[in-house]
């Protein structure tokens, strides 16, 4: 695992130097806090994230610390936010707009999906949109339709935007970092049911904080955990887990419950997507499955088999099964019907050990 | 739908002595077989608005955005407050750039005809529009056009065979084949990406505008788009953005009347004036005779000192009429009256500056036929040498692996697999 490895080289030096304990917001606030101060070409603009810092407090300190011409609140319109960063990044700045929840996204996809992601392309090269989009995503918190989604498949399905999604402390602020340095879009999905506490799945027991977890010891300065990398969560031997965000933790926990001998990957970055750990692990265990929070039908899950599928074939001993959202939208009391939990990965688990 | 209303829609409504409702849908003074009378339209007098300071408040002019600000009268001569004083060297460059573009879009119509590429799109009867502006403007001071803009690339003397490598998506292409005609980039002439969809350059234009702000820097950004694509949000979000932020942008909209077959009523003309969008959003508007290159280059010079004293955004419609069809897939024959073009009060905006450079003395008949012979000639020799390239569909395009290039600034994995796939099918294949 290059990019696992990677990451714990760098962690292991950076410890000695200063590390600190955070939750994903606090490490996101680092991120940004580190970039800014180390390129004058990155602001920070959306909705409410200057004086307030914030819905989810993720910008918060930073227009004090920077000032209201690089981080600065924005109207009420997507289209315009992320149409402005576009033209922002072709005047040479690094915009890090924020879209307050990926439900909102949908107003500024003409400004994405047409022009942020395709104008290297049309220009061959004269104007880039080096744009970071952070973007709050996915369910658990009772948000109800509106506050739920994870539309992370409608940009991977767009040909010149990464999709890049952290499960962990560290890793939301080292992917966070490099993200915001490439020169191209990159759609940064934020798992807000684990912004302040790793997540297991059973909606009735008390909420955990990230103090303690390994994953939550962030450096205090600079580093980057490289895009198109996936990380190895839990090396195993008996099925390959293919999840990210949120999904890596209720993952864990239900393996961990079903005392199974799982190799978990947690992707990181769907596109790049880290093919060569995949194949890899798929062909020692001959065995997959695929969760995701996301609707069912199109979602990067039936990308993800595909792949499986095409390269994995002759080693694979069971179908390859998904765990998914259904195809419905988000329903608000019905939440831990919906949501991909214990119960419904241990079924599927359960089903490719026996196939 | 249909446009007769339903019979007793009402009745089973007891008590409700109401009359019914009826749906607007705008309809075009003219169709095909119509006589095109003007006779009705009140040509607003020549040098007859008022020009307000850059500095005034932007609610201290609203007649501005209802009237008509033109320069040039109907004997040629130039008149009132907004007369920019020009010297004949910078009239006599803007009719001849405007005289190139003509010849430009005749050419390179006539090679769309000759199936020497896929489109094209005249901007004949608006060439004042981009011209007139971009002369205002400095070289550096950016430009977010709409696909009509031609002119702005040949008034900043960008080389012809360029844009023609690019209409023919040869192997001279600087785009790589990649964008449908005319769909320009030009970054060393402060010439943004075109992209087609519409009017997404509309914040764009402003997001630079407030970065320039923000570092400080004197440049400035103009935008354009055509009067019927005000109906999209970005059109909304970027009149927010600028007025919120007082983005030193200047915001054209070209209203040639005519979006495809769907006249501007469909944009909500009949109801106000484009250039009074301003009003809502607390900005300055201007409405020009966008026939009249001095008029055009007046309002722009006024907009760009506003922007450059920190005065924010100006909306500025230019009024004009789209002479020709929307692009080479349309015939306007099946949609408007045939003679409504010869009929447009406005005039032509090549022959009112002409008559203007006559009337000045600086200029004379003969001397415009040689301009128009020997432009017609420089745009001949220009298309014979990006022929030379190569024309759409007959091989001289760029390999067919650069398809991958420039998606993401590395090739990823998957991209190269794609890449190298394609390859290996058409080598089996023997080709």
């Amino acid at each position: 695992m290059e990019g696992g490895r990677a990451v714990n080289e760098t962690s292991r030096q950076e410890a000695a130097i200063d590390t600190q304990q955070m939750n994903m917001i606090q490490a996101i606030n680092s991120a940004l806090d580190v970039m800014m101060e180390r390129d004058p070409d990155v602001v920070v603009m959306g909705e409410d994230v200057g004086f307030f810092g914030g819905v989810f407090r993720a910008t918060a300190g930073l227009q004090q610390k920077y000032g209201k011409n690089r981080v600065f609140d924005t109207p009420i319109t997507e289209c315009g936010i992320i149409g402005v960063a576009v033209g922002m990044g072709a005047y040479g700045l690094r915009p890090v707009p924020e879209i307050q929840f990926a439900d909102y996204i949908y107003p500024a996809l003409d400004q994405l999906v047409s022009e942020a992601a395709r104008l290297r392309y049309r220009s061959a090269g004269e104007y880039i949109a080096p744009l970071t989009v952070r973007s709050p995503f996915g369910g658990g918190i009772f948000g109800g339709q509106t506050h739920s989604q994870s539309p992370e498949g409608i940009f991977t399905h767009v040909s010149g935007v990464k999709t890049v999604i952290p499960s962990t402390p560290y890793d939301a602020k080292g992917l966070l970092i490099a993200a915001i340095e490439d020169n191209d879009p990159v759609i940064f999905f934020e798992p807000k049911r684990i912004y302040n506490g790793p997540f297991d799945g059973h909606y009735d027991t008390p909420a955990r904080s990230w103090a303690g977890h390994p994953q939550a010891q962030v450096p205090a300065g600079y580093y980057r955990v490289p895009l198109g990398a996936a990380r190895v969560a839990r090396a195993g031997e008996a099925l390959t887990i293919l999840c990210y965000g949120t999904m890596v933790h209720v993952v864990e926990n239900t393996t961990a419950e079903l005392a199974i001998d799982a190799e978990i990957l947690d992707l990181r970055t769907l596109v790049p997507l880290d093919i060569d750990a995949i194949e890899r692990s798929v062909k020692k265990t001959g065995r997959c499955l695929i969760v995701h929070e996301a609707t069912r039908t199109s979602g990067f899950g039936a990308e993800l088999l595909a792949l499986v599928q095409e390269r994995c074939f002759y080693h694979l001993e069971a179908p390859i099964e998904r765990v998914t959202g259904f195809d419905t939208p988000y329903p608000h009391s019905l939440e831990w019907a919906y949501f991909p939990g214990p119960v419904r990965i241990g079924e599927a688990i359960k089903k490719i050990m026996r196939d | 739908m249909s446009d007769r209303p339903v019979a007793d829609a009402g009745k089973d409504q007891p008590g409700r002595n109401l009359p019914p409702l009826r749906l607007h849908v705008p309809e075009p003074r003219f169709r095909p077989g119509d006589h095109a009378d003007f006779s009705d339209f009140a040509i607003p007098p020549a040098g007859a608005m008022p020009r307000p300071d850059e500095a005034a408040a932007a609610e201290s002019f609203r007649e501005l955005a209802y009237g008509l600000v033109r320069v040039l009268d109907e004997d040629g001569q130039a008149v009132g407050p907004w007369d920019p004083k020009l010297p004949p060297e910078t009239l006599l460059k803007m009719l001849r750039s405007m005289a190139l573009t003509r010849a430009f879009d005749a050419r390179m119509f006539r090679a769309q005809r000759q199936g020497k590429t896929s489109f094209y799109m005249k901007s004949t009867g608006e060439e004042a529009v981009s011209i007139g502006a971009a002369l205002a403007l400095a070289r550096d001071d950016m430009c977010f056009p709409s696909y009509r803009q031609q002119g702005i690339l040949i008034a900043r003397d960008w080389p012809l065979i360029d844009m023609m490598n690019q209409i023919y998506s040869n192997k001279g292409d600087r785009l790589k084949g990649r964008q449908l005609p005319i769909m320009y980039s030009a970054r060393e002439a402060s010439f943004f990406s075109i992209s087609g969809n519409l009017t997404t350059q509309y914040p764009q234009a402003v997001g630079w505008a407030m970065a320039s702000a923000a570092r400080g820097d004197s440049r400035i950004a103009a935008t354009w788009c055509g009067e019927g694509s005000t109906a999209e949000g970005d059109f909304h979000s970027a009149c927010t953005f600028a007025s919120v932020y007082r983005a030193p942008v200047i915001m054209n909209i070209v209203n040639n009347q005519w979006a495809i077959s769907s006249f501007s009523g469909f944009a909500g003309a009949e109801a106000t004036t484009f250039a009074a969008r301003a009003i809502g959003y607390g900005i300055a508007g201007l409405r020009v005779d966008g026939n009249d290159a001095l008029a055009v280059y007046a309002a722009t010079r006024w907009a760009a000192d506003r922007a450059r004293a920190n005065g924010g955004p100006t909306l500025i419609e230019h009024f004009t009429y789209r002479v020709e069809g929307h692009s080479t897939s349309d015939d306007p024959i099946a949609y408007r009256s045939a003679d409504e073009a010869s009929h447009w009060p406005l005039g032509d905006p090549i022959a009112r500056l002409k008559q203007h450079c006559i009337r000045l003395g600086i200029w004379d008949e003969e001397r415009h036929a040689a301009m128009d012979k020997e432009l017609a000639e420089t745009v001949r020799d220009a298309a014979r040498a990006a022929e030379k390239n190569g024309i759409l569909g007959h091989g001289l395009h760029h390999p067919m692996e650069t398809m991958f290039q420039d998606v993401f600034e590395e090739m990823p994995w998957h991209l190269k697999e794609q890449q190298q796939k394609m390859l290996d099918e058409w080598k089996a294949a023997g080709l």
